[in-house]
């Protein structure tokens, strides 16, 4: 699991260098795009994913000891939360659309640097899409092993799925906890 | 896989910190540091990651081989960054016709 991973590591990693190489050319561009983001939302919804880590190391440390009931609870819970966080992106993205920053034909910025404040918001997209649908697989995921766990299939001496989705959705989370200052703290707000 | 099981008490503890962190780093948005509000917010970045890797994907308790699979993956990303950086500012340098 820690092997995928570490392909997940590197996956991620050639979208947040691309990030790190655009925002060194253009600093002031970035800085100005960042400022459109809502910095409350973003902090929402860090707590929000590091709240689902906790009920999923909960939902782990139940399987362990073999209690299914908690684990069923502790692995609704994280599902929840994950439907939380995708429900807060949902807003943000379409708050975008509303004001034309979704790059494209229709994209509006009031900037000096627009062209490169449309640069930002597509990596803004293509690394919040890339976290969202490592989202949206987890919660497929989460919705089988709460079939399975209702089942009987996991027991305090073989629950390795869950443990292993664990892994999975803490790496997830690790991706956020790096996304939500690289993209909405840039620039100290006004 | 390991069969240590890690106390409550710990998964608490480092949520209770990971939620104070988020606090901080968010309220630290607001004061302007000039170049030191990158840095603030990546080393309580790289804490908030390092904990979560340690306690919650239980490395701490993990063999020697897990872990060295684990740094191994952040060192090439690092090695990425570092030889990307190298070219992209020594461009101005080098680049004949300058």
């Amino acid at each position: 699991m820690w092997t995928f991973l570490v392909t997940e590591i590197m996956f991620f990693g050639g979208m947040f260098m691309a990030y790190i190489a655009y925002r060194h050319a253009y600093p002031l561009a970035f800085a100005a795009a960042s400022q459109k983001l809502n910095i409350i939302l973003g902090a929402i919804n860090t707590t929000v994913l590091i709240c689902s880590s906790m009920t999923m190391a909960m939902a782990v440390h139940s399987a362990a000891l073999g209690k299914k009931n908690l684990l069923i609870l502790f692995l609704i819970a994280t599902l929840l939360l994950g439907g939380v966080f995708l429900g807060i992106k949902g807003v943000e993205y379409h708050d975008k659309w509303v004001h034309h920053e979704v790059p494209g034909p229709n994209f509006e910025f009031e900037g000096a640097d627009a062209q490169h404040a449309a640069l930002y918001f597509s990596l803004y997209f293509g690394l919040t899409g890339l976290h969202a649908s490592h989202m949206i697989i987890g919660a497929v995921i989460l919705i089988i092993l709460i079939v399975k766990a209702s089942k009987n299939q996991f027991s305090a001496h073989w629950y390795t799925p869950v443990e292993m989705f664990g892994l999975y959705w803490h790496f997830v989370d690790i991706v956020w906890i790096f996304l939500f200052p690289l993209l909405y703290l840039i620039d100290p707000r006004k | 896989m390991s069969d240590h099981i890690v106390p409550v008490r710990v998964y608490w503890s480092v949520f209770i910190t990971l939620l104070v962190m988020t606090v901080v780093t968010t309220s630290i948005a607001y004061i302007d540091l000039g170049p030191f509000n990158l840095l603030v917010a990546m080393t309580i970045a790289v804490f908030k990651a390092t904990l979560v890797v340690l306690f919650f994907m239980h490395i701490k308790y993990s063999t020697n081989l897990t872990k060295a699979i684990v740094i191994s993956g952040f060192v090439f990303l690092l090695v990425m960054v570092f030889f990307t950086m190298c070219d992209l500012l020594t461009r101005n340098i080098t680049a004949p016709g300058r």
